[in-house]
């Protein structure tokens, strides 16, 4: 059971600084998923935290002590490359016992703890074998069973999934998250992809730009996202968001932007006049059945997926809006469709995109 | 093309090959003709080399040269106590018959019928042919290793080359793996430093070398020839250019398993880097056997000779053996010869086998 804590955690390269002073407490047991665009900084903070790469300032706390000084191979880490980096020359076998020989351990000791990891991951039968005799999904079932191997005090995942084909992916995912519901071990996962991050984390760190966005559990994440590039990252397809400006009126305030009015009633922090950026989710965008619509829009391209349809619109003047039905709807292109914003999953953001409030009341 | 790359390919399709389907296209005559050429360019001084360690020294320098080694057949007739040579004679009346010659005299030979001891006649020189066979001369080979001490050269060649070999491999591969896995500053200035001194010729640095290796004691022993060379600039290089192409990844994950630096060059790096090894083992293993002018001059002694030194002996101020130079040359090309046929299929096995995506 390992805590991993990091303090003001800096990194430049030269003049350029691309880990902008990083907090992060991963706690015991948890599975913690960094994610990000590329260039964000991610997979340097996971270096960071092996030990491959050293901070500029800041401390990096392993259960409470600082490892700062201590080099990658006395963390006691264990960590899973995007490349897998099986040694080619070495049998599976070797592959997985090298790190075990490496720290003197016993033969007999050595060969029963290969061959559990082995039972366990399912490749007893590629122990002999070299890595290029092995597909994909094997070499990375191998790259785990080489860090599980040696009974690490955490382990880092460095986009272990991102070179396997889409359906071996998501048995790997299944696997992988099996796997830490059995071992109970802190993990720290690194992936740019955000199904990925919901599916698999108990916490979920975006990241953009060397910052963290947003901390937390992957609904939080979703229901509550703190400023608009997490409301933009996380969920596919992605939040519509709208810029917008808040006009009072007799009743509250309504955010208008061309072809599209809503009424909002009053939110803490927003003033008459103020630029916002209105949020909805493409299946919290509801087809009128009465009433005042809040903007009328065109179908311009619609993907049946069978048991949801999605619908690209278009409005005048607006960014494209997504929606998305659950069951088979037929709609065809150049259809008019007037359209209602579910008001309980509003997301408001301020004109610094922070959030002002994620779900108007009632 | 088509055809042949579907079929299994024989070596007989593989030597017919052809362009054309049935027909001959101009390139593959084209192709022919340059494969032939060069085929010609390089076996042919080792083919000329091999026939002529084998021939007389007689026949090294007759005039017009032969190909194959042939040899003067030898009769032993009665009444005469050395085996005598044997010629093709044109009688007057126009037949040929075979005599020996008992000895010559100007212009003119006496010769005797081998059938007929008893009476000897009087030939013109020109009016012989020798009659001759094929005979390999194979008293090249067995007399120097009888009369020189050839199996002690042999044994010095061997240990230089070998010694010095590791030596080169193990010195230059530790010199590449630091410039080329650890980065720091300078590093790129260390390589062409390196690389720098590739342009010193070996003439220059003669002297001083000769200087540093009579201090250190060494002048007659076999380190003399060993050490200077031991670290070259061409080794590093190599080795380094292939280590760099190594991803990073491995030696990371090797850190992560808590491998030391050394274990990390010695199991992860270095087999890695066989294809390149093996390269430079076999330059390294042709310079040293071939090498031959600081063993001339550090290694005066003919306990410690090396081979190429050795078959220095054979060159005199005066009268130049060639027949022992040849049969010997022959004999050290032998070991590159079988190292390079070991070593080559090393150095076409590229990273194919890494392991990575």
């Amino acid at each position: 059971m390992t805590e991993i804590q990091l303090k003001q955690i800096r990194k430049s390269y030269g003049n350029v600084e691309v880990i902008h002073g990083i907090d992060l407490t991963v706690n015991s047991g948890e599975f913690c998923v960094f994610v990000g665009p590329s260039g964000c900084g991610k997979s340097t903070l996971l270096r960071i935290i092996a030990g491959l790469d050293d901070v500029t300032s800041g401390t990096v706390e392993i259960d409470g002590e600082t490892v700062n000084g201590v080099t990658a191979s006395e963390r006691g880490l264990a960590m899973v490359f995007q490349s897998y980096a099986l040694y080619p020359h070495m049998s599976v076998y070797k592959n997985m016992a090298f790190g075990l020989e490496n720290a003197k351990l016993p033969k007999a000791e050595i060969d029963r703890k290969v061959r559990d990891t082995a039972e366990l991951l399912q490749i007893t039968d590629y122990l002999d074998r070299k890595p290029k005799a092995l597909s994909g999904g094997q070499r990375q079932r191998v790259a785990i069973g080489r860090a599980i191997v040696r009974d690490p005090k955490a382990f880092l995942f460095d986009e272990p999934l991102s070179n396997l084909d889409a359906e071996l992916r998501v048995t790997m995912r299944k696997e992988l998250s099996a796997l830490h519901a059995k071992m109970g071990d802190t993990m720290i996962y690194v992936t740019h992809d955000q199904v990925e991050a919901l599916t698999l984390a108990d916490k979920i760190v975006v990241l953009q730009k060397g910052r963290i966005e947003q901390v937390g559990p992957p609904l939080d994440l979703y229901n509550k996202p703190q400023n608009v590039f997490v409301a933009g990252f996380i969920g596919s397809p992605r939040m519509n968001l709208i810029d917008a400006t808040a006009v009072a009126g007799p009743e509250g305030l309504t955010l208008t932007a061309p072809n599209l009015s809503v009424f909002v009633g009053k939110i803490a922090g927003l003033e008459a006049g103020a630029r916002c950026t209105l949020g909805i989710r493409p299946e919290h965008v509801l087809l009128n059945t009465g009433g005042t619509p809040d903007t009328t829009c065109e179908v311009i391209f619609t993907e049946q997926l069978g048991g949801e349809t999605y619908l690209y619109c278009d409005v005048e003047g607006l960014p494209q809006i997504t929606i998305q039905q659950v069951g088979q709807l037929p709609f065809v292109k150049g259809q008019s469709l007037e359209l209602n914003f579910a008001r309980e999953n509003l997301h408001v953001f301020d004109a610094d995109g922070q959030v002002l409030v994620n779900g108007l009341g009632g | 093309m088509a055809d042949t790359s579907t079929q299994p390919r024989t070596l007989k399709s593989l030597i017919t090959a052809r362009r054309g389907r049935g027909r001959l296209h101009w390139t593959d005559v084209f192709s022919y003709t340059y494969l032939f050429l060069g085929v010609l360019l390089m076996f042919g001084p080792v083919v000329w080399l091999v026939l002529s360690s084998f021939k007389t020294p007689a026949g090294l320098i007759e005039f017009p040269p032969t190909l194959l080694p042939l040899g003067q057949i030898e009769v032993v007739v009665e009444g005469y106590e050395k085996p005598l040579l044997l010629f093709d004679v044109v009688q007057e009346d126009g037949t040929t018959k075979q005599l020996a010659q008992v000895r010559r005299i100007g212009i003119i030979s006496q010769m005797v019928d081998p059938e007929n001891p008893d009476k000897t006649v009087r030939v013109p020189i020109d009016q012989r042919v020798k009659v001759r066979e094929f005979r390999l001369a194979v008293e090249n080979y067995t007399d120097p290793l009888k009369r020189f001490n050839f199996v002690g050269f042999l044994n010095n060649s061997i240990i230089v080359t070998t010694v010095a070999t590791v030596i080169t491999l193990l010195i230059n591969s530790m010199a590449a793996y630091a410039l080329s896995i650890y980065e720091f500053r300078g590093r790129n200035a260390i390589m062409l430093f390196v690389i720098c001194t590739l342009m010193i010729p070996i003439t220059v640095i003669l002297v001083p070398v000769y200087l540093v290796v009579t201090q250190l004691g060494m002048i007659n022993s076999l380190w003399a020839v060993i050490l200077p060379g031991a670290a070259t600039p061409t080794g590093v290089f190599l080795l380094r250019q292939y280590m760099l192409t190594i991803p990073k990844d491995l030696i990371e994950a090797a850190r992560m398993d808590k491998a030391s630096e050394w274990s990390i060059y010695s199991k992860v790096v270095m087999p890695l880097t066989m294809p390149a090894i093996a390269v430079l083992a076999i330059f390294s293993i042709m310079w040293r056997w071939n090498e031959f002018l600081w063993p001339l001059i550090v290694l005066t002694r003919t306990e410690v000779h090396t081979l190429q030194v050795g078959l220095n002996a054979f060159q005199g101020e005066l009268n130049v053996q060639w027949h022992y130079i040849l049969a010997m040359t022959v004999v050290t090309l032998i070991p590159v010869v079988v190292v390079f046929a070991f070593l080559q299929k090393f150095i076409t096995t590229g990273i194919a086998s890494s392991g990575m995506k």
